[in-house]
């Protein structure tokens, strides 16, 4: 276990040097810094001497090596736009974007877990159908005209929710939250579901097919035999094994949802850590973008580390295999 | 509701961003935010402008670019190299401290610190004398008639305050104050102080109730957000959420028009939008003739010229909005003449002509360069030359992009690596001078005149005349100047002017204010009457 610990995290290690690296290497072709800092008068001296401090004539790997040194070390620098500590700026962020991505993964599994029971169970349904039409719905159109069309219905010509931010905010220490104040979590509504839709029906499918297989299984049918009631079956039985594949997946997609926050927080002009990102592009702030970059490289590596470490304890087949290959016939 | 959350927030004894009586309170947004706070940061006509509702210079525009004064009472040009500058008396700061003399001399001083973008603004003056506490001598380097005008821009700061707070030197973005404390505070004399701030979120000013004189204004609080998406910018205000929002994208006035209670407000910006060609090396760099550049020869510019069909742009790109115009400065530019102001009337025939007399009947392929997202339909007015070049055998490879990759590719740091191109110029200024310094001027590394004359057009005789501008202080002499250096570099084809692009916002009825044609939203004209 602890070996395979080590070597996990090693790999991990490596994972996040790639990320760095590339990361690093496509500022390259994301413009010229100096042109945002300075107005349209500076002289070519000044913004000669501007590019010098901050270390951009410095060769490629040079600018590379200083930025993951720093790093490894949690200091990822000033922002050229903030001018604060690229920490600082992402910790104002973080809340907005993990309130946002977890009410997203909620209602998501609230809604989306229902959906697939149902339609498993009642495979010919009129509902079921109309569930998985909406669903193909849900997973074909693209989330930012989602939001777009959310807006127009329920900002603009129902006015019922606000259009755009995140509504008032109360801060708890560091934390900001929109959890306690009536328009904060107004403002939460249509982002949330614009964010959770495309999760909800992939959840409801998985679930969907997951319930149809194991309804097949000798077992159910055992069940059934003995006279168990529909429902003890169905949920006592059947949904119980139908969830471990459930788990899995939401917990991996749950590091998709915080990545795909950018386009919803983008929409909405939700102050996360999306819309950070994309006003560092346009204001090609590099070391925000480095940062962000190798906090969701560093969000997915955590997440698959803890993936395969519960996969290492819940299923016993991975350790039998190993047991089997060392020599100890079962 | 909104009160009873307040309330709540309040017994939790946290605290929160203050919400006050929804009437008196004025919502906007812009694509982007303020940049930064520091008034010597950046030199940006946004920031720049919207600071001036926080701090303010010793002069100022009115709703009509008029400069009026501000913080001096009134100014003489004494000597041509020497003016005196009447401070205004009982002004405060924020803060409460009275505004003098010495704060003036401080504020100039920081602008020429290391990490200032106003550099170029407090060289100037080569010295600031204080006569007595309300009453200042500047000396200029050379005279200088329009140094009022000059330094609309250049806010003044408390010197008590900055030095208290260890904030003596312009933030910079890496110099060791990068936190520094003005980056993130605010202490002007202007008519709202800065509450509260989250970059990039939003901004709260509240009305400064000692203020130094009388406003039209009656808003209280101004919540001011940044909203990048057009179209969730344009539902915020239909949807009552914001009381104005700029730019609006040409294409959405129709919805504004349609939509209750809100309407488009346009009119002509101070931007000129216009074409320029490498006339710099003897062989462009992006097209297909070898051994020679086309555009040196005046024939090709001026069929380029004669080519544009510009009421074609102005009313299917521009829906009607925008202004053409044969010069490189428009009506709100101190300078402006309209009797020197002509277009090239359309005339294909005679640009085939002209192509052919040069040499290239043939025509040739050239690479434009466009941005995509700086100016109103900038890619779609490229696209639009191009079409129109290609009646007169000219191919154009248009390469629009991004404006931080544009800029990045066309501008002096990257030696001007562009052989046709599209750029828009605002003079900061708002003085025909600025123009004729940055983009008509011969190239210069050693005084750095036409840094943005990205063609490298150059007439020694344009130069003299930039020169004389500069420091005539005879305002008929000066326009003198200044018409023909305009004549000359119109009759040479230096640049093709397009248009004036026009000003885009919307708003709510019951708004009133002025829309400034350089684009600034000037609070103290701000009313809400319903």
């Amino acid at each position: 276990m602890l070996a395979f610990i080590i070597q996990r995290l090693l790999q991990s290690i490596l994972v996040m040097l790639t990320v760095g690296l590339i990361a690093f290497g496509l500022f390259r072709y994301v413009g010229d810094p100096i042109s945002n800092l300075v107005g349209q008068e500076t002289s070519l001296a000044e913004r000669d001497a501007l590019r010098e401090r901050l270390g951009l004539n410095d060769p490629f790997f040079v600018q590379f090596a200083r930025f993951a040194a720093n790093a490894a070390q949690g200091e990822f620098g000033y922002s050229y736009r903030h001018r604060r500590p690229v920490e600082d700026v992402i910790a104002e962020r973080l809340p907005a974007t993990m309130e946002l991505s977890l009410v997203a993964a909620l209602l998501a599994l609230a809604v989306g877990v229902p959906m697939g029971i149902y339609t498993g169970l009642h495979r010919y349904g009129v509902i079921s159908r109309a569930f998985l039409t909406v669903s193909l719905v849900g997973i074909s159109i693209p989330t930012f005209l989602i939001g777009i069309l959310l807006i127009l219905l329920f900002g603009v010509e129902l006015r019922w929710l606000p259009t755009f931010g995140r509504g008032e905010v109360v801060h708890l220490g560091w934390w900001s939250t929109g959890f306690l104040t009536t328009s904060g979590l107004q403002a939460l509504i249509m982002p949330s579901i614009t964010l959770a839709l495309f999760q909800m029906t992939l959840i409801m499918r998985l679930v969907r097919s997951e319930m149809l297989e194991v309804l097949r299984t000798d077992y159910i049918k055992f069940a059934r035999a003995r006279g168990l009631t529909n429902r003890t079956v169905h949920f006592g039985h059947a949904l119980k094994n139908t969830l471990v594949p459930v788990i899995t997946i939401t917990g991996l997609q749950l590091g998709s949802i915080i990545a795909f926050a950018i386009i919803t927080e983008s929409v909405f002009q939700w102050p996360g850590m999306g819309l950070m990102f994309i006003q560092a592009i346009n204001d090609v702030d590099i070391p925000v973008m480095a940062a962000y970059l190798c906090l969701i490289g560093f969000v997915f590596v955590v997440i698959n580390l803890v993936v395969d470490m519960l996969y290492y304890l819940v299923d016993p087949r991975l350790r039998v295999d190993r047991a089997v290959a060392a020599g100890h016939p079962g | 509701m909104r009160f009873g959350h307040f309330a709540a927030a309040l017994a939790l004894g946290v605290a929160t961003a203050a919400s006050a009586q929804a009437d008196t309170t004025f919502r906007w947004a812009f694509q982007g935010d303020v940049q930064y706070v520091d008034p010597h940061s950046l030199n940006e006509t946004f920031t720049l402008g919207t600071l001036g509702n926080i701090y303010e210079a010793l002069s100022w525009y009115d709703r009509d670019l008029n400069l009026i004064p501000s913080l001096a009472e009134s100014w003489e040009n004494v000597e041509p190299t020497k003016w005196i500058f009447h401070l205004r008396q009982g002004v405060t700061f924020h803060n409460g401290n009275p505004f003098t003399a010495d704060d003036v001399i401080f504020s100039w001083q920081r602008t020429l610190t290391e990490g200032s973008d106003m550099k170029g603004y407090g060289r100037k003056a080569t010295a600031i004398n204080k006569i007595d506490d309300h009453t200042i001598e500047v000396i200029t380097p050379t005279p200088n008639p329009i140094l009022p005008r000059d330094w609309v821009f250049m806010y003044i700061m408390d010197k008590e305050w900055s030095e208290a707070n260890n904030t003596a030197e312009a933030t910079n973005v890496k110099g060791g104050n990068e936190g520094n404390y003005a980056s993130l505070h605010t202490n002007g004399t202007g008519p709202f102080k800065m509450v509260d701030r989250q970059i990039g979120v939003r901004m709260l000013l509240e009305r400064n109730q000692d203020y130094w004189q009388d406003i039209p204004s009656n808003v209280d609080q101004v919540i001011f957000t940044p909203i990048a998406q057009d179209a969730t910018r344009v539902a915020a205000l239909i949807s009552g959420d914001v009381d104005l929002v700029y730019p609006v994208p040409v294409q959405d006035w129709g919805r504004l028009e349609a939509a209750a209670g809100v309407k488009p407000l346009a009119g002509p910006e101070a931007r000129t939008i216009f074409l320029g060609m490498d006339q710099d090396r003897d062989e462009l760099l992006y097209s297909d003739i070898k051994g020679a550049n086309p555009f040196q020869d005046q024939r090709v510019r001026l069929a380029f010229a004669h080519a544009i069909d510009i009421e074609a742009i102005r009313r299917k790109i521009m829906r009607t909005a925008s202004y053409p115009t044969g010069l490189l400065i428009g009506p709100a530019i101190n300078g402006y003449n309209a009797e020197v102001d002509s277009r090239w009337p359309l005339d294909v025939d005679r640009a085939q002509a002209l192509m052919a007399e040069a040499g290239y009947a043939d025509g040739f392929e050239v690479t434009m360069d466009c941005p995509n997202d700086r100016y109103v339909n900038d890619e779609a007015i490229c696209q639009a030359v191009a079409a129109m070049l290609a009646r007169i055998g000219v191919t154009v490879n248009l390469l629009a992009q991004t404006k931080s990759k544009y800029f990045g590719k066309v501008l002096a740091q990257a030696d001007f690596d562009t052989s046709f191109y599209l750029l828009g110029w605002t003079p900061s200024s708002l003085d025909a001078h600025n123009p004729l310094y940055n983009l008509m001027s011969c190239r210069s590394d050693d005084t750095g005149a036409g840094l943005f004359n990205l063609g490298g057009y150059c007439n020694a005789r344009v130069d003299e005349l930039a020169a004389l501008v500069e420091k005539e202080t005879d305002p008929a002499q000066r326009q003198a100047y200044i018409d023909e250096a305009f004549q000359i570099h119109w009759d040479e084809v230096g640049h093709i002017p397009l248009h004036q692009q026009p000003l885009s916002w919307g708003v709510r009825d019951g708004i009133e204010l002025a829309q400034r044609a350089d684009n600034v939203l000037d609070l103290r004209n701000v009313m809400i009457v319903e």
